[in-house]
Order: structure tokens, then C-alpha cells, then sequence
């Protein structure tokens, strides 16, 4: 993921306690242990990301989040992150129940698929898109799930999570320039503050 | 078809090479938890590596219930290499270019160390079934003390598996500000019914040898070596995985066949095995120094002492932790790891937590496997790098 999503800095406290779940090689984590000072720790299962997380001094956790989270307590962070993992997960909706309990605040971001590369890739060759976003063939995806940010909001307001912020990003043209006006057009990626 | 042969075949490469070990005479009185004190105490150790100017770069390893103070290297007259050989050396995960290392034989055990084979200076006899009982905090603090004679102020890190990562965390506890970093390996917060059920037949199948003298054998000129035999191989049993043991061994035959008709008696592979490993064993442990370390084992509880909550315990300590567990080990299973790791997050540590998959059971802590040792040695190289001001 090209987007920078370093604005999300301003939606955590300094030396808050930070979990974020599929932390990859721990980049985001060493930035706001550097800006913010935050305690943290990541979940993840790829290896190489792993022992990368290590080799830096991240605090990385192998554990597999589509097997639960009930190992930890509730409210026992202050931001639970969860980065273009959404679409990937068996139940995103139980999964949202579950960081929410964890984390008196979570951070979750996601690709829209209402973006209209998706659409137009959809509506005028009539196969499921294969974008920067979504880079993967229909019968070998880990994204299960395709939604767009009005789907996210409409969950959202059914299961009675607050948004405190969202963000819509793009970075391609003429995305970047319309995702104001339009945003379920031109947003690539969303970025939600949640709260319950 | 014995795991520990394998090691004679590894590549040299990377070996601390031809090593001595030292003998420390501790003159300091050791009050043990019992409430016994040891006027003095013998300590047997080895250590790799160099000890830097600063005296920062040393790292303890603390070995299990049946290992010893000879972790790496060969000495002159044996060529089977030190116990954790695969990893402790230079360039290998637990680096002897970067760190001193120090093995120790633990007391209570009987490779050199006060023990039940030591006289008691009492009564001139050996101390037999006698010898104070034991618990994990009584080896961290004679540790303290060989540490003190080392004129070590503080562990870079204090690394072990099993048994030996129970005194890694209880060293975090009762001494937070002496290391820096705590290595948990295929360890436990406290042993399952399961674990003392298995430590219980053991102690039982030595005392069942007739051999065994209420544990004053070392008077009578005696051995109770089938007992010890039997309780390692019951040991043994559990620190392999069912799946693994079939790979191995299967059902293959090592004499005589199952045709009908036919009465030559029948050996299994398996059976050969285990009675191969037992024999060994028995040869040089002793009886009740396994007694004694076994009900080590059953007697820790880390957070005992802290209204038996775990996190309130890791609350108190002050290092950074890597905490290891192996898919296919049921005597230490992954998910006493991940209770480890659960406190120490909810404690506000720094912890990761590396599930590494292996089919060689509890044995795995032991053994070469590339994950575990990127880990190990990943870890540890930025520990390091720290040390060396290279890395913040």
C-alpha cells in the first residue's frame, strides 16, 4: 500500500498502548513509537514480517486473528489498528465487535470497492476487477469480501459503532482531485476512527 | 536412530571449539527457600566468548532438568559437543563473537555442582535423599552469586528452555534489574496436572528399584539404574511428538517378524530405542538429583506469590522478553507460551511471541530449525547491536 496514512498520528494519544493487528514488517508501529511513543504491539503470521518486526525491535505476536482475539481483555488498549485486513476476514463484522472491546478506539482502513476503476472494470468488461487496489485474481484473493464505504458506514450504524473521523485517500488522477466532491467514486482507500 | 547421534554429525563450523570447565567455590552462605542454608557451595561452569570492557555483553543460559553446564563445544577427550552446540558459538544465533556466555551447572544436579552425590559436611556422608529440596529461585540465586564472582553487574540476557525458561522469568522477578533481556523457550508459568502425573511415575519407577535404598544407594555401593532407566524412558515419551515417533520409528521391526506360526520373539524399533536412551541416561544421572529436579519442576509457580496473577508478577519485571513455543510439544504446550506473552502484554512488557512449527515435540528447543534460530539470532543480534551502540 502506497497511501500514507501518517495522519492517523494526530487520532492517538502519546504513549498510548497501541495493538495493531497484521502489522507486517512493523513500519507503521517504529513511526509511532518515534512521533508518539507509544507502546506497542502487532499480530502477525507471515514469517518474513515477523522476523523482520524482531530484527527491528518491534513487539510482534504470531497469532492468527481469523482464530479470535479472546486472549485479550477488554479495553486493554487504547487504539487497536487494523490496515486492508477487513476484506480479507471470514466474519469482518465480529471481527469490528471484537477490536472494539479490545480497544476503547480503533483505526480500521480498507479499499473501496466503489471506486469507479472497480465499477467501470466491472460494468464494461464484465469480469471482477483486478486493480492496484485489489491485485489479485477472483479464485486466489485473500479479499473475500468487497464492500464500499457507504456498505462500512451502513454496518456501522446498524451495530452502533460511532465514527469519530474518516478519511478518504487516492493517489491516483483524476481519483486525487475528485474523491472530495464524489468520495465513493474516487476514494481508493478509507480510513475510519471508530469508537463504540 | 538416536536424536542425540545426530549431533556427532553436524559440521563443526561455527563451534567455540575445545573447552574447559571451571569450578567456583561459592563461600557465601545460600539460604534456600526450604530455609536450609548451604554454608558453601560448588558451582561447575564454562563460559564462551569475551567479556567486553564494559562488562555488559554476558548472557546466561540456564539449562533443564537433565542438561548440564557444557552448552557448546567439545572438550579434549569427548567430541560430542555441549548440549545447545547448534546454537550458541560464532556467528550462531547466540553469538560467542558478540557475547560471554556462561553455562552452569545448577545445584541439586550432579554433573560437578553441591548435590546429592556431594558429601554433606555434617555428617561426612554423601547427602543422598537428603539434600535440601529445591526450588527454581534457589538456582537463580546461586546463579547470582557465580555472577557476582564474574563481577557481571548485569545479563545482557538470560536465555533457557524448559525448566531453564522458568528461571529466565523468575530471574525478571526476583532480580528485575539484573538483565536486560529474559528468552523463553518452550516454558511454562507453572506445570499441568498432566506435567506432575508424568514427574510423579518417574519418581515412582525409581523408587520402585530395589536398588534405590530410600535414596541412600551411594551408602550401600548400589545404582538403582533400572528405576532411573524407566523414569527417562517415560520422560523421554513426552518430550517427542506422536508424530514424530511414527516417522521415525513407525512400527518397523528391529528383530524376529509377526508371521503366524512362528514363536522368535519380536522387537520393535521403538523399544530398542527407548531402552537405548534409558540405559544411556541412567549411566550418568543421578537418581535423586532427578527426583529432586523433577519436584523443582512441579513446585514452580511464577505468580504464587502475587495472589497467583501473572500479570500482577511480570508487573514487577524490568527487561524485554522473547518467548518461543514449538507446535508439536504437548508437555509444554503453545499455549503456556501464549499465557506468558498474554500476562506480559497486559503487563505492559515488551514481548514477542514466535510459534515456531516443528514436529519434534518438547525436544524441539534443542534442535536445528532455521525459523527458530532467525528468531533467536535476530532477536539477540539487535540485543547486540544495543550493547554496541549501534542500534538505539
Amino acid at each position: 500500500m502506497n497511501h500514507d496514512i501518517g495522519f492517523i498520528k494526530d487520532w492517538i494519544e502519546p504513549q498510548s498502548r497501541v495493538l495493531d493487528l497484521g502489522c507486517g514488517d512493523g513500519s507503521l508501529l517504529i513511526s509511532l513509537q518515534e512521533q508518539l511513543d507509544i507502546l506497542g504491539y502487532g499480530l502477525e503470521i507471515d514469517a518474513d514480517s515477523i522476523r523482520s518486526c524482531v530484527a527491528r525491535g518491534v513487539n510482534v505476536i504470531e497469532q492468527d486473528l481469523n482464530k479470535g482475539l479472546k486472549n485479550f481483555a477488554d479495553h486493554s488498549f487504547d487504539t487497536v489498528l487494523m490496515t486492508q485486513t477487513l476484506q480479507a476476514l471470514r466474519y469482518p463484522h465480529l471481527v469490528l465487535d471484537e477490536i472494539l472491546r479490545i480497544g476503547s478506539r480503533c483505526i480500521v482502513t480498507f479499499p473501496n470497492f466503489g471506486n469507479w476503476r472497480t465499477r467501470a472494470y466491472l460494468n464494461f468488461r464484465g469480469r471482477m476487477p483486478v486493480t492496484k487496489q485489489l491485485a489479485y485474481q477472483w479464485f486466489d484473493t485473500p479479499n473475500i469480501h468487497f464492500f464500499t464505504y457507504a456498505d462500512f458506514e451502513a454496518l456501522c450504524k446498524e451495530r452502533n459503532i460511532n465514527i469519530l473521523h474518516r478519511q478518504f485517500l487516492a493517489n491516483g488522477f483524476p481519483d486525487k482531485l475528485l474523491k472530495s466532491p464524489w468520495p465513493n467514486l474516487f476514494t481508493e482507500i478509507a480510513v475510519y476512527h471508530l469508537s463504540r | 536412530m538416536s536424536l542425540e547421534n545426530s549431533n556427532d554429525r553436524r559440521d563443526p563450523e561455527g563451534s567455540v571449539g575445545h573447552v574447559t570447565p571451571q569450578k567456583l567455590v561459592v563461600e557465601q552462605p545460600l539460604r534456600l527457600a526450604c530455609g536450609i542454608v548451604l554454608p558453601t557451595h560448588t558451582l561447575v561452569y564454562e563460559t564462551y566468548g569475551t567479556l567486553n570492557q564494559s562488562r555488559s555483553n554476558a548472557v546466561l543460559i540456564c539449562h533443564a532438568l537433565s542438561s548440564n553446564h557444557h552448552a557448546a563445544g567439545v572438550y579434549e577427550d569427548d567430541s560430542k559437543p555441549g548440549w545447545w552446540d547448534h546454537y550458541i558459538g560464532p556467528g550462531k544465533a547466540i553469538d560467542t563473537n558478540r557475547f560471554f556466555v556462561v553455562g552452569v551447572n545448577n545445584i541439586g544436579s550432579c554433573f560437578g555442582s553441591t548435590g546429592p552425590t556431594s558429601v554433606n559436611p555434617e555428617t561426612g556422608d554423601p547427602w543422598g535423599a537428603n539434600f535440601p529440596p529445591l526450588r527454581a529461585r534457589d538456582w537463580v540465586e546461586s546463579q547470582k552469586l557465580l555472577m557476582e564472582s564474574l563481577n557481571i553487574d548485569c545479563w545482557a540476557a538470560v536465555i533457557g528452555g524448559s525448566l531453564g525458561g522458568m528461571q529466565a522469568m523468575r530471574w525478571s522477578l526476583e532480580h528485575p534489574d539484573k538483565l536486560l533481556n529474559a528468552v523463553v523457550i518452550a516454558s511454562s508459568m507453572k506445570l499441568t496436572a498432566q506435567n506432575i502425573a508424568f514427574n510423579e511415575i518417574a519418581r515412582r519407577a525409581i523408587k520402585s528399584d530395589p536398588d534405590f535404598c530410600d535414596g541412600h544407594y551411594l551408602l550401600e555401593d548400589k545404582v538403582p539404574l533400572r528405576g532411573l532407566a524407566l523414569a527417562r524412558m517415560i520422560g523421554h515419551v513426552t518430550y517427542l511428538s506422536d508424530e514424530l515417533m511414527g516417522q521415525k520409528f513407525g512400527r518397523d521391526l528391529r528383530m524376529g517378524d509377526l508371521i503366524q506360526g512362528k514363536t522368535d520373539p519380536v522387537e520393535f524399533q521403538i523399544e530398542s530405542y527407548l531402552n537405548y536412551q534409558g540405559d544411556k541416561f541412567s549411566d550418568f544421572f543421578d537418581a535423586n538429583s532427578y527426583i529432586l529436579i523433577t519436584k523443582m519442576l512441579d513446585y514452580f509457580d511464577l505468580a504464587r506469590e502475587y495472589n497467583h496473577d501473572p500479570v500482577a508478577a511480570f508487573s514487577h519485571a524490568m527487561c524485554n522478553f522473547l518467548v518461543i513455543s514449538f507446535s508439536s510439544d504437548w508437555r509444554f504446550s503453545p499455549s503456556r507460551s501464549q499465557e506468558i506473552t498474554d500476562a506480559l502484554i497486559a503487563a505492559g512488557k515488551s514481548v514477542s511471541y514466535i510459534a515456531i512449527d516443528s514436529e519434534h515435540g518438547h525436544d524441539a528447543f534443542l534442535l536445528p530449525n532455521q525459523r527458530y534460530q532467525d528468531a533467536l539470532g535476530g532477536y539477540l543480534s539487535r540485543v547486540a547491536d544495543q550493547l554496541e551502540g549501534v542500534a538505539p
